[in-house]
């Protein structure tokens, strides 16, 4: 699993994990959500990260995402080591180069959907108009409106558009489809790969559903903590063609 | 229902922060009342026990000299039930250790000890022996401050004479347990005592003998008073009486009433005040916690626990830290009481001061603080009760905001987000928001108020030492000297400037109004003495008419332009009309001024005066000092600088702990109130916090978040509190204002700083103990949850 098991020879590493291990105790049970995992994610690739409830997916998101430290092995950003990083560097580090997308949004329900991505624009060092972010996912026409005033969907489409706006290297989404129909999950899948294919952001998308995959670039199964499995698709579907 | 029981004390020890906050409160609440309630009880069962065991008169009287055997006509009078007649006297003491004369009032007492009125308590050594006229009993407050024993010797100059006398005994009166030099408002326990002496020495000392110059008597139960005081009146006018008096005009006992009235005012305002904000902790706790334990509450019923259940449930975080609040300050209160027990006893010179408290005012107290948790939880506990299981299971309905004042297109781009997320949430919920900003402002108003009486006294001190008063000495003549006397006082060395004035009894009416007062004739209002109102304002005095405080032309009813009758007491006992000239708003007594000249035209003889002012050089004072001592004729000193700075000594320890106890308090209201509005937004926002600083924001960014809406309420709250604490302050002074003094109201910049201080160290504290929970948020846990 080593190497690049790509067709894009030439691109970058963007991030590089090596024998990353996790493990945690629950009450008094240790849990070991991640075994010696290594794994490499290269620049503009749509890769998708699936596995069942307890696979470790998450964890493994988290580490990357700078939320959460694992117990032994490396993560590189480029030639960053984000493992060894301070909480003030990791904090730098999501505030830059990552844009985080949440099953559940998490949008700011005092601030309507420009603020919402104002947010990110605000604090960011080369975002885009805030305006272009919500044209991007499809809501030019509903930047006034409050979080409670949007459906899920599009609650979601604002919170991929605050993601993106501050131009992060990597897009990390959590279940982005998991609290929304079948339609309204597919137009939001629509707008993760639009990003994707659009920006060249490399875009990690965590699922249980195994239909997705079919978007990705590159699908990666995690089981018990280990990865079982790691395949290039030969061509991506478009959203709109997935079933599930 | 155990299990809910360990839920509700689990859970109590969870909240701890704010539940103890909520607890403090209310101990402070209950703290103040049972405090207050109990030193008003004690004052007032300490003064009844001594009035009634040591045989406190009812009516007092003043004359020249009167025949005893004007005692059985007395008697005579209906409704009086005992009589007791007395010599008393003022004259110069040379006490050892002082270099300034002081001030002894002779009191006389029977030779062998017998129940009189007005007895005599003796604390330390013992009475007097029959047949040895040096004797005395010496007040306990004179003793003790000049470090005097039984034992010691005093010397007296008694009708021109020096006297050696012997101290047999220390004791106290109920007739002095404010003990004060006639004519000073302040206690000088140094320069100023009351002395037991022989009625046999001093009848011969003052040439009295089967004479008397002081009444007083005991009326029988449900006698009017006033109707005594007439036939007294005409009784005695031809003995150049001053008119009797009631236990209300009697100094001593005019000041201790007055002081049990003020503890009364305490005890209704502040406990309310702290009772408001524990109802309204109560209530954001609460409600907060309902609305985060709804899946719990559903799944409470679906398993079959009743509605009562759920409600006693709720209610029990209400209950008990309202049972803890009320036990701290029960036991606080009493504490705290017993504490202001100890400094009344430095005023007030009681033979015991006993401290108890009355159960049912606690048991009021405590009542009243389980009702306020009752209001306060209210509210909650019926959400938790009405809520259907079913909806329970489902999450709260989404917030809903609505574009507000930031979202004028001219604003809506220059302000940041942290800024707008702010402002929306204070306007999405007004009425919290000013709730809240009330809290705290009440909480600077309590500062502001607890200082404004250090301000106050200030401004006191300030206007009757500096500016009315400017004499360094007052020699107070035992009789009405002639004009002529001045030249014997301007002879002295070291007199740099000499005034008189004439101290003229009379009776005031105005219409079916009277009142038995001096008129001060004063040479000029613009030398030593001025008139200065409590603003610092000078009145000058008009050539004709008379000069009355408000208070005392209130109590007439009179205004300035109106004809008062002026009934003299003394000498030809003329009537005579005078016009008001104006009303003056003096800080202390009820005064009345007229140029010296007119009153002595008006008195119908030739003029007196009653005491010289002096001012005099204070290289020359130690020998002027043993002169006044020797000095026939004078029968009281007043030193101005030893009385101010007495009243100070007396005033700061006093003053400092009851600015203290509010300061404490005020913090814990505040605190309670910033900290709890805190915790409860943390509560609010920590999912959107978390998701903030998964989103890049760092832990100083969403701290100003949570922080910022707590200050800027903080902020609002500063100046609304200043604005209550001036109000609070106004209705205090007027409150605490009586015959005996009015506080003035005035305001030092430094009250506000240190108010503005307070609450601002108290809101960073709190903010901190809020911000180092922001650093525990689980950024993992909030990505997995819906809210």
């Amino acid at each position: 699993m080593q190497g690049n098991p790509s067709g894009k020879g030439h691109a970058q590493t963007v991030l590089r994990i090596s024998d990353l291990t996790k493990s945690y105790m629950m009450g008094e049970v240790r849990v070991e959500a991640l075994k010696h995992v290594s794994l490499d994610f290269y620049s503009g690739e749509l890769a998708v990260l699936l596995g069942a409830s307890g696979s470790g997916k998450s964890t493994l998101l988290n580490i990357i995402g700078g939320l959460d430290t694992p117990s032994s092995g490396s993560l590189f950003f480029h030639e960053r080591e984000i493992t060894a990083a301070t909480e003030a560097e990791l904090t730098a580090y999501r505030r830059r180069s990552i844009g985080f997308v949440f099953q559940f949004y998490n949008l700011i329900s005092s601030l309507s959907a420009l603020e919402n991505v104002q947010l990110v624009t605000e604090i960011a060092e080369h975002p885009m108009p805030p305006e272009e972010a919500l044209k991007l996912v499809g809501l030019a026409h509903r930047l006034n409106h409050f979080p409670a005033q949007l459906s899920g969907g599009e609650q979601q489409r604002v919170a991929i558009a605050r993601a993106v706006a501050k131009r992060p290297e990597l897009l990390l989404c959590d279940e982005p489809t998991g609290a929304l129909d079948f339609q309204t999950g597919k137009l939001v899948l629509d707008v993760i790969e639009k990003v994707n294919r659009e920006l060249g952001t490399t875009t990690l998308i965590i699922t249980h559903n195994a239909s997705i995959a079919g978007m990705a670039d590159r699908v990666v199964r995690l089981s018990s903590g280990e990865i079982s499995e790691d395949r290039r698709n030969q061509t991506r579907l478009s959203p709109s063609e997935l079933v599930w | 229902m155990k299990p809910l029981r360990r839920k509700l004390l689990r859970e109590l020890l969870r909240l701890k922060g704010q539940m103890l906050a909520v607890a403090a409160v209310v101990a402070c609440g209950i703290s103040v009342f049972v405090s207050m309630s109990s030193v008003q009880y004690s004052l007032e069962a300490s003064r009844a026990r001594y009035y009634s065991r040591y045989r406190f008169a009812d009516v007092f009287m003043q004359v020249k000299r009167a025949p005893e055997f004007y005692l059985e006509t007395v008697r005579s009078i209906a409704g009086v039930a005992s009589v007791n007649s007395r010599i008393v006297a003022d004259v110069t003491l040379d006490v050892p250790g002082l270099d300034e004369p002081a001030t002894g009032r002779l009191v006389s007492i029977p030779d062998y000890r017998t129940p009189v009125l007005n007895d005599l308590f003796i604390r330390s050594g013992r009475y007097i022996d029959p047949g040895k006229p040096e004797e005395v009993v010496v007040s306990k407050p004179f003793l003790e401050a000049n470090r005097l024993a039984p034992g010691d010797h005093l010397t007296a100059v008694i009708n021109g004479r020096k006297k050696e006398l012997l101290i047999v005994g220390m004791g106290l009166s109920p007739e002095y347990i404010y003990e004060v030099q006639p004519g000073a408002f302040f206690p000088d326990k140094r320069r100023f005592g009351v002395i037991w002496m022989s009625r046999r020495a001093l009848e011969s000392a003052f040439d009295m003998s089967g004479a008397f110059n002081d009444l007083s008597l005991t009326l029988a139960h449900g006698v009017s008073e006033k109707n005594v005081i007439v036939q007294l009146d005409n009784l005695f006018s031809r003995y150049g009486s001053l008119g009797a008096y009631g236990r209300s005009e009697q100094l001593s006992d005019r000041f201790i009433a007055d002081e049990i009235k003020q503890v009364g005012i305490q005890i209704t305002f502040l406990p309310g005040v702290f009772l408001a904000v524990a109802v309204f902790l109560l209530n954001i706790v609460l409600r907060r916690l309902v609305a985060t334990q709804r899946d719990q509450i559903a799944v409470l019923k679906a398993i079959g626990y009743s509605n009562e259940d759920v409600g006693l449930h709720y209610l029990g975080f209400a209950m008990i830290p309202t049972a803890v609040g009320a036990v701290v300050g029960t036991a606080l209160g009493a504490w705290l009481g017993r504490g202001m027990m100890n400094i009344y006893a430095d005023f007030y010179n009681f033979a015991e001061l006993v401290y108890t408290f009355r159960f049912e005012n606690v048991a009021l107290s405590v009542l009243l603080s389980f009702a306020a948790a009752l209001v306060g939880a209210l509210g909650a506990v019926r959400k938790a009760v009405a809520l259907p299981p079913a909806e329970a299971m489902r999450p709260d309905s989404p917030v809903m905001y609505k574009p507000g004042v930031l979202d004028r297109a001219s604003l809506r781009k220059k302000i940041p987000v942290s800024i707008k997320i702010i402002v929306r949430d204070l306007e999405r919920r007004p009425w919290k928001a000013s709730i809240t900003v009330l809290m705290i402002s009440l909480a600077v108003a309590i500062l502001i108020a607890g200082r404004y009486t250090y301000d106050s006294v200030d401004r006191m001190v300030q206007v009757e030492f500096a500016e009315k008063h400017r004499e360094d000495v007052t020699l107070i003549f035992n009789d009405p000297k002639p004009p002529s006397v001045a030249y014997t006082i301007a002879s002295l060395d070291g007199v740099l400037e000499h005034e008189y004035y004439r101290d003229e009894p009379v009776r005031m009416r105005f219409g079916h109004r009277f009142r038995r007062i001096s008129i001060k004739g004063m040479q000029s209002a613009e030398g030593l003495q001025r008139l200065v109102d409590k603003n610092g304002r000078q009145f000058t005095l008009p050539p004709d008419g008379i000069v009355l405080t408000s208070a005392l032309a209130d109590i007439l009813g009179v205004r300035p332009g109106e004809r008062l009758q002026l009934e003299f007491l003394q000498g030809r006992q003329l009537h005579r009309e005078v016009f008001v000239g104006a009303a003056i708003d003096e800080i202390l007594g009820l005064s009345a001024y007229m140029n010296l000249a007119q009153l002595n035209r008006l008195a119908g003889d030739g003029g007196v005066l009653n005491a010289a002012y002096l001012r005099i050089d204070q290289s020359k004072a130690g020998a002027l000092y043993t002169t006044f001592k020797k000095m026939p004729g004078v029968s009281g000193i007043m030193m101005l600088k030893a009385i101010k700075e007495s009243f100070e000594e007396l005033i700061a320890r006093s003053m400092t702990t009851s600015t203290l106890i509010l300061t404490s308090f005020a913090c814990v209201l505040a605190f309670a109130v910033v900290y709890n509005g805190a915790r409860i937004s943390l509560s609010e926002r920590a999912r959107e916090l978390s998701s903030l600083r998964v989103l890049g924001m760092s832990k100083g960014e969403i701290s100003f978040i949570l922080l910022g809406e707590q200050a800027l309420l903080t902020l609002c709250a500063i100046p609304v509190g200043f604005m209550i604490g001036i109000a609070l302050s106004a209705l205090l002074a007027h409150a605490l204002s009586s015959e005996l003094y009015r506080l003035p109201l005035v305001f030092s910049a430094y009250n506000f700083l240190f108010a503005f201080t307070v609450i601002v160290v108290v809101s960073v504290v709190s903010g901190f103990a809020v911000h180092r929970r922001l650093s525990g948020l689980d950024l993992v846990e909030v990505l997995k949850t819906r809210e």
